[in-house]
């Protein structure tokens, strides 16, 4: 019945198999996560003719920079992004602001209305009133062509607001609330010199949710916003990469000149650009915030 | 009852006062709890006006819009834009897309997280398996502009990098943006690739609490690699599937609007033409706001039944559910 010990530990051909197999299948995995996006960065800087003719796969090749000068010259891009990074700084303070005092009632045990709370809360991830009822409401509040509309319907996330109480809930240890109600404190006082003080891990988290929540924002710009000063980045990267539109320097206009066409290959190494330029910031953030943007997941977790 | 009789004529306020406990219970219980109010009041504020408003405003549905009553102005026309979606042109062929789209995203995005989570779950070493799933996650915050932006320059049948690939094992020329039947496919392997990692952190989260001693206990019994796969990881995994896919079950009509209206193209209209981007088109493009409410009213209906009928199931099957 008992085997040796040894046994347990050689591997047999059938270990050195799966190990193998699962060797190449990181390997593929790795590849196809991560080739794409590498291969965007080398395309921007490679000669166009090079990237279309297929012989840019590892490095680049004759670096031009010509995708980022015409991009740097273009008004629509920066305008695009001041406003984005307007919005995004503008809506995670509100978004912040309203979320976290919230999460921080709905995890008082003491406060009984919180089941019923909790129900109109997340009663809206299951049932909305969809997209023309909101319309209205917005045309009715003078919100539409406003840049408010893109910080105050989102104000709440009904998703991180519970991963926030959850935090509240299991890493708030009902003493430290005791002790601090013995030495006279009230909720707020409470709530602002040591339950946020201590949840800044949970802080972090959905802040970051929020941040790229807003910064990925295309829908808001596209169905409530004609005013194109007031679009932000997703919009102008949409009539970049998608509809084809012109850039300033000529370049850019696809659809006539025929697919493969030099004025084509141009056009393609600005949208490399552009995805590059685009995407910088959470790419650059992106290893330094991972641990966070986890977390949240695994305390979103712990109850949903 | 006879002493509230007497009270009466203390004032007119009284009766009303004494006729209702819990509005009485409220208003005390604000005033004590005031600071814990005020606190939840903003979110409470937001999300009645931009969440219960809006869903007040579905009533717009069964009425003849009126601009100048607003939306609950107009005159009661009951079920009839209803009716003239059923018996629209569109409808089945909206309804087989929307089915077709979610449902073929609902079965990959829900297998393959899983499948990426046991592989990634045996990989060797803290650090290889962190890069790894650190990795299979960036997409997820990539924007979805970007996305179809980067299939289209990858998907050009000239100079696409994808269209080279697939060149490679000898099909030349393929044009994935020209043509309807690819259109299904290239949004959900898309899909996958941008969510698949992001979803399996929680399945990860899962295997990383499994008892080592099950693990031990199975080699010792002589199970194989696999078998202890298949026999001790993935039961592990079972509460978590029922959950996520019981969430996933209530969307089942929530095609990605964005995604999908950003993929559309008039070669691939016939397939990729969903519930969501119609009623975005009938409604604020063509302002026909009554009949686009009764198309997302319908929707939502049915997302909302689907929600419900999946959890009572995982309710009945295995005591997992939402509520």
């Amino acid at each position: 019945m008992r085997r040796p010990l040894a046994a347990l530990r050689r591997d047999t051909p059938g270990d050195l198999a799966f190990k193998a197999l699962l060797a190449a299948c990181s390997v593929l995995v790795l590849l196809l996560a991560l080739y794409p996006i590498y291969f965007v960065v080398i395309a921007s800087v490679s000669d166009p003719a090079m990237v279309a003719t297929g012989r840019v796969w590892i490095v680049p090749r004759e670096i031009s920079w010509f995708g980022y000068e015409q991009i740097l010259a273009d008004e629509r891009i920066w305008n695009g992004y001041r406003n984005t990074l307007v919005y995004a700084l503008a809506g995670t303070a509100l978004n912040l602001l309203v979320t976290m005092p919230a999460a921080f009632t709905l995890s008082r045990r003491e406060f009984r209305p919180r089941r019923v709370l909790m129900f109109f809360f997340a009663f809206t991830m299951f049932f909305s009133g969809g997209l023309i009822p909101m319309y209205l409401l917005l045309r009715d509040l003078n919100l539409l062509d406003n840049w408010l509309v893109f910080i105050l319907p989102s104000a709440v996330n009904v998703f991180n607001l519970i991963i926030a109480r959850s935090f509240f809930e299991h890493s708030l240890p009902e003493e430290l609330h005791e002790a601090a109600s013995i030495d006279g404190a009230n909720y707020f006082q409470f709530f602002a010199r040591i339950a946020l003080p201590l949840s800044m891990p949970i802080l972090s988290v959905i802040g970051l949710y929020y941040l790229v929540q807003h910064w990925n924002d295309f829908f808001t710009g596209l169905v409530f916003v004609r005013d194109y000063s007031l679009q932000p980045l997703q919009i102008v990267l949409r009539d970049i990469l998608i509809s084809n539109q012109a850039f300033s320097g000529g370049a850019g206009g696809a659809g006539g000149a025929g697919a493969g066409s030099y004025a084509q290959q141009y056009a393609d190494q600005i949208k490399y650009g552009v995805i590059v330029v685009s995407t910088l910031p959470v790419i650059v953030l992106y290893p330094f915030l991972q641990r966070y943007f986890e977390k949240g997941v695994m305390i979103g977790a712990v109850k949903g | 009852m006879t002493s509230a009789t007497a009270v009466r004529p203390a004032g007119g306020a009284a009766p009303r006062r004494a006729g209702s406990g819990p509005g009485r219970r409220l208003r005390r219980h604000v005033r004590r709890y005031w600071q814990l109010w005020a606190m939840v009041a903003p979110a409470i504020a937001f999300v009645a006006v931009f969440a219960y408003v809006p869903m007040y405003g579905l009533q717009l549905a069964f009425r003849e819009f009126d601009f100048a009553a607003g939306i609950t102005g107009g005159d009661w026309v009951g079920l009839k834009y209803f009716q003239q979606f059923f018996d629209s042109p569109q409808f089945w062929t909206l309804l087989r897309n929307t089915v077709v789209i979610s449902t073929s995203t609902l079965v990959a995005g829900f297998v393959a997280p899983i499948a990426l989570a046991l592989m990634v779950n045996q990989v060797l070493g803290r650090r290889r398996k962190k890069f790894l799933q650190t990795a299979t996650y960036l997409p997820h915050f990539i924007s979805i502009v970007v996305i179809v932006g980067m299939l289209q320059v990858f998907l050009s049948p000239t100079s696409g990098l994808i269209t080279r690939v697939v060149g490679l094992f000898g099909v030349d020329g393929a044009n994935f943006f020209g043509s309807a039947d690819a259109f299904v496919p290239v949004y959900v392997v898309s899909d996958v690739w941008q969510h698949a990692g992001w979803n399996s952190i929680i399945y990860l989260a899962a295997l990383a609490g499994v008892d080592p001693q099950l693990y031990e206990a199975a080699k010792i019994d002589g199970a194989g690699r696999f078998s202890i796969i298949r026999h001790v990881d993935v039961p592990a995994l079972v509460p978590t599937m029922i959950v996520l896919l019981v969430l996933n079950m209530g969307n089942v009509l929530n095609t990605g609007f964005e995604k999908i209206f950003l993929m559309q193209n008039p070669l691939n209209l016939g397939v990729s033409e969903v519930i969501a981007t119609y009623v975005y088109k009938i409604g604020i493009l063509s302002n026909q706001f009554s009949y686009a409410t009764a198309i997302g009213l319908f929707n939502t209906l049915i997302n909302f039944a689907f929600l419900v009928v999946a959890n009572q199931i995982a309710k009945r099957v295995s005591n997992t559910s939402l509520w």
